[in-house]
C-alpha cells in the first residue's frame, strides 16, 4: 500500500517528533512511507474564520499535490476532518468539487489507519505511565474516531488508561483562542481539572493542536501533567 | 464592532474567569448529565428516536403552510380565536388589545420563550398591566429584574441563599434557605396571582395540527393553574413548534423531558383544545392563540439552516456547551443563549449586528451530538461566519489570511518563515505576556509553544540524503538504522526506535512548551 503522509503545518514546526514517530511506526509495519513535501496546511485557519475565499486555494493545491496519492495520512484529526468532510463542502459548485469527493475516502487520521485499515492494534509499544486520552472534537464527531485510539493504547505495554469523566472541548478552536481569549482559557481549565483529576500522568491525543493548547495552560499554571501524541507513545518502548 | 458583540465580549470576560460561577454551572449540568443518562438508557433506542423526531419535524417545517392552516381550522372549530402575528411588533399588539379589551388589570403567566422573545412583559406593563411570572425560575428572575439564565432552567445560576436573600428583600418573607420552604413562600404568594388575574398567558411546546391542540410540558401545575383559573387564556406560539399528529406526543413529550430535564416525563402535560365548551365545568371562557412568525418564514426559506426550525428548545445544546458552561445564559444578550442561540439569533435578530455568536464557538459539535432532533448546529455556525465574511469582509483579516495562503503555498517562503521564527522567538521572552508582545491574545494566559530546532521536513530531507539509494524525490522506503523493521523482529527498546534521528527540539523533552 503506498502511503502519503500530510504532515500539518504546526507539526511540521513545532512538533516534527510526532511526525516521526508516525514515520517509524508505519515502516516498523513494513510500509513504504511517502511525504509529501510540498504540503504545508489545509488551510482550516481561513475556512473556520468565514474566509473561504482565501481558504480555497489552499484546498485547491492539497487536491492537485495528493491527486495522485492512494492512501492519505494524517496525524491529526483535525486536519484529517478538513480534507474529508470540509473539502468537499468548500468547494461545492466549483470545479474542484468532483476532486474534493474523490480524495475524501482516501484521507485517515493515523490511529484510525493503524486500526481500522491495517487491523492493527499492537505495536510493541511499552509506556510504564498513567494517561487519560483526550478525545479531539473534530477526530471525534466530524472523523468518528473513538475507539481506535483507545485499542491502541490498550496494547501498549505497562500502560494504564485512565477515562476522563467528562468528554469535553480543551478550548482550542483554532482562531477562536485568539478571538475569545478568555472562553478559550476557561475551557482549558476545565479540561486540565478533568484530567487532574484521573491521577494520569500525560494527556494523550491524537491531534497536537488541543495539546499545544493544553500545554500551554500547564506550563503557565505549573500543572502536574504533561501532553504526548499518541504516535510518539506508540513509538516508545 | 457591533454593541451586542462588545457587551458579550466584556460579559463573557468577567464571566468566564469566575471560578465560583464556573463550578456552580458545572456541579448543576453535572447532576443533570447524569440523570439524562439515565433517562436516555430507558428509550429501547435513543439514537432511533432522535432519527423519528427529526423526520417528523422536518414534514412539519417542510409543510408547515398545511400543518398551520389544518391546526388553525381544528382549533377554530371548538370557539379558539387564532391571531396571525408576522412580527413581535404585531404580536405585542394583539395581546395587548386583547387584554384593554376584557378590561383587565392583572395577568399571570407562565414560562414562554417566545414571550421573552418579543418582550411581552415590558410591554404589558408599559400599557399599565401588572404581569407577574408563575414559573418559579421565571418569578424568581422577575423579582431579580433580569432575563432567564438558561430557556429551560431560568434561575440556574442563583444559588438558595441568594434567593433566600432576594425573597426577603423583595416578599418580605424567606424563613429559611431550604428549597422547600422558600417555593412554599412563592406559591402563597402566586396563589393570590392566579385567583385575581383577569387574563392568563402561556406558552406552547407542541402545536398538534391534527387535532388542533396546544401541549404544553411543565414541573410545577402553574401553567394550569394560568390557563384554568383567569377567564381568558392567550397562547402565545412560534408557529415552528406545529406537529402534525397526536400520536407524535407520544415521543416528543418523553424526548423533551429526557434531553430537557433528565426526567422520563414531566411533571405535567396539558393539552388546551379551546375555552371552556358548555357543560364543562372549568377553564377559561375565552381563548386566543397567536402565531407568531417574527422572521421564522425567512428562516424557512433558508434550505441550508432551516433544520434550525426543529428547535423543540429543550435547552439539551446549551447544557452539553462548553462556551455556554463557561460564561452563563445571560452573557449571550440574547432570548436563546447557546448553540440554538447562536443560530437562530442572527436569523431573527441579523447577521452582521449578531455574528459574533457564530466565532464565539470551538465548533467542538457537542450540540450537535445530543439535540434530540439532530439539528446540525454546529456546522451552522460555520455557514454563518462564510455568510457574514462573504457579505462584509474584514480587510486585515482577508490580507492575513492571503499572507497565510501564499506562506503555505511556497515551500521555500515556509522554510525561510520557519527559520525567522527561530531567531524572532529567542527575543519572545522580552515582551511575553505584555501588550507589546504580537502573541498577547494567546500568551497572557498560556504559554506559546517553541518552534522546533529542525522541522519534520528538514529532518526528512536530512535522511533522504543519509540514503544513498533514494534521491530527492520525496519517496523512500525504510532508513537502515536500528529500530525498524529490519530483522523482522519487533522493536523492543525506545531507544532503539526513535534514536539520534530525532529532530533537534528547543525545549525540554514535553510535547507543547
Amino acid at each position: 500500500m503506498k502511503l502519503t503522509l500530510f504532515v500539518p503545518c504546526f507539526v511540521d514546526a513545532l512538533y516534527p517528533q510526532v511526525a516521526v514517530a508516525t514515520v517509524r511506526i508505519l515502516e516498523h509495519l513494513g510500509h513504504q512511507v511517502e511525504v509529501a513535501e510540498d504540503l504545508n496546511c489545509c488551510g482550516q485557519p481561513a475556512f473556520n474564520s468565514g474566509c473561504w475565499l482565501e481558504a480555497r486555494p489552499v484546498a485547491v493545491r492539497v487536491l492537485d499535490k495528493l491527486r495522485d496519492a492512494e492512501t492519505v495520512l494524517i496525524p491529526s484529526g483535525s486536519c484529517g476532518a478538513m480534507l474529508r468532510r470540509f473539502y468537499p463542502e468548500l468547494l461545492a459548485g466549483t470545479p474542484h468539487e468532483a476532486a474534493a469527493r474523490a480524495l475524501a475516502p482516501k484521507v485517515f487520521e493515523f490511529a484510525e489507519f493503524l486500526v481500522e485499515k491495517l487491523g492493527v492494534t499492537d505495536v510493541g509499544a511499552r509506556f510504564p505511565h498513567k494517561v487519560t486520552y483526550h478525545d479531539g472534537c473534530h477526530s471525534l464527531r466530524e472523523m468518528h474516531i473513538h475507539r481506535a485510539p483507545r485499542q491502541l493504547l490498550a496494547g501498549v505495554r505497562d500502560l494504564e488508561l485512565i477515562e476522563m469523566k467528562q468528554v469535553v472541548c480543551c478550548g482550542f478552536g483554532g482562531t477562536f483562542s485568539a478571538k475569545f481569549p478568555m472562553i478559550s482559557t476557561a475551557m482549558g481549565e476545565v479540561k486540565c481539572t478533568e484530567a487532574l483529576a484521573t491521577g494520569a500522568e500525560y494527556i494523550v491525543s491524537c491531534d497536537s493542536s488541543c495539546l499545544m493548547h493544553v500545554q500551554g495552560l500547564i506550563d503557565r499554571q505549573k500543572l502536574p501533567l504533561k501532553t504526548v501524541h499518541l504516535a510518539e507513545v506508540l513509538a516508545a518502548a | 464592532m457591533t454593541a451586542p458583540a462588545t457587551q458579550f465580549k466584556a460579559a463573557a470576560r468577567t464571566l468566564a474567569a469566575d471560578l465560583r460561577h464556573r463550578s456552580l454551572i458545572q456541579t448543576a449540568l453535572g447532576k443533570y448529565e447524569v440523570k439524562r443518562d439515565e433517562m436516555k438508557a430507558r428509550f429501547q433506542d435513543w439514537e432511533g428516536a432522535r432519527q423519528a423526531a427529526a423526520d417528523i419535524k422536518f414534514e412539519a417545517i417542510n409543510h408547515l403552510d398545511r400543518y398551520l392552516e389544518q391546526f388553525v381550522a381544528r382549533i377554530e372549530a371548538r370557539g379558539t380565536k387564532v391571531h396571525w402575528a408576522s412580527t413581535a411588533e404585531e404580536a405585542r399588539q394583539i395581546i395587548v388589545g386583547i387584554c384593554r379589551d376584557r378590561r383587565a388589570r392583572r395577568i399571570v403567566k407562565s414560562k414562554a420563550m417566545t414571550a421573552e422573545e418579543i418582550h411581552l412583559n415590558h410591554a404589558l406593563e408599559q400599557a399599565g398591566f401588572k404581569v407577574v411570572e408563575s414559573d418559579l425560575g421565571e418569578f424568581i428572575v422577575q423579582l431579580r429584574d433580569e432575563a432567564p439564565y438558561h430557556i429551560v432552567f431560568p434561575a440556574m445560576h442563583l444559588t438558595r441563599g441568594e434567593i433566600k436573600d432576594l425573597f426577603e428583600r423583595k416578599l418580605g418573607d424567606a424563613p429559611s434557605d431550604n428549597p422547600e420552604v422558600l417555593t412554599m413562600v412563592a406559591r402563597r404568594v402566586l396563589r393570590q396571582e392566579y385567583v385575581a388575574a383577569d387574563v392568563g398567558i402561556t406558552g406552547a411546546n407542541f402545536a398538534v395540527a391534527e387535532t388542533g391542540m396546544i401541549s404544553v410540558t411543565e414541573n410545577e401545575g402553574n401553567a394550569r393553574l394560568t390557563a384554568a383559573l383567569p377567564r381568558t387564556m392567550i397562547t402565545l406560539v412560534g408557529i415552528e413548534k406545529i406537529v402534525p399528529s397526536l400520536a407524535d406526543l407520544a415521543l416528543f413529550l418523553p424526548m423533551l423531558a429526557t434531553a430537557g430535564a433528565g426526567q422520563l416525563l414531566s411533571g405535567y402535560n396539558t393539552l388546551y383544545g379551546g375555552p371552556r365548551q358548555p357543560g364543562e365545568a372549568d377553564g377559561p371562557e375565552e381563548f386566543h392563540v397567536v402565531l407568531l412568525d417574527n422572521q421564522r418564514t425567512a428562516l424557512l426559506a433558508d434550505a441550508e439552516q432551516r433544520d434550525a426550525l426543529h428547535c423543540i428548545r429543550c435547552g439539551a445544546c446549551l447544557n452539553v456547551c462548553p462556551i455556554f458552561r463557561n460564561v452563563g445564559g445571560q452573557t449571550y444578550g440574547t432570548t436563546y443563549p447557546g448553540p440554538i442561540g447562536s443560530v437562530i439569533t442572527p436569523h431573527l435578530r441579523g447577521l452582521q449586528e449578531w455574528k459574533h455568536l457564530p466565532f464565539a464557538s470551538s465548533l467542538c459539535g457537542a450540540c450537535s451530538e445530543v439535540c434530540p432532533v439532530k439539528i446540525d448546529l454546529h456546522h451552522h455556525l460555520l455557514q454563518h461566519r462564510r455568510t457574514a465574511r462573504a457579505a462584509k469582509p474584514v480587510w486585515w483579516e482577508k490580507l492575513a489570511f492571503r499572507g497565510f495562503a501564499l506562506l503555505v503555498n511556497t515551500p521555500w517562503l515556509w522554510r525561510l518563515s520557519l527559520a525567522l521564527g527561530r531567531v524572532g522567538q529567542k527575543f519572545h521572552g522580552l515582551v511575553k505576556g505584555t501588550k507589546l508582545d504580537p502573541a498577547y491574545v494567546w500568551t497572557q494566559s498560556r504559554e506559546a509553544p517553541a518552534l522546533a530546532g529542525q522541522s519534520f521536513k528538514a529532518w526528512w530531507r536530512e535522511r533522504g540524503r543519509g540514503t544513498t539509494d533514494h534521491g530527492s524525490t520525496g519517496r523512500r522506503t525504510k532508513d537502515q538504522g536500528p529500530g525498524t523493521k529490519n530483522q523482522g523482529s519487533r522493536v523492543t527498546s525506545h531507544e532503539s526506535r526513535i534514536p539520534e534521528e530525532r529532530p533537534r527540539r528547543s525545549d525540554d523533552g514535553r510535547h507543547g512548551a
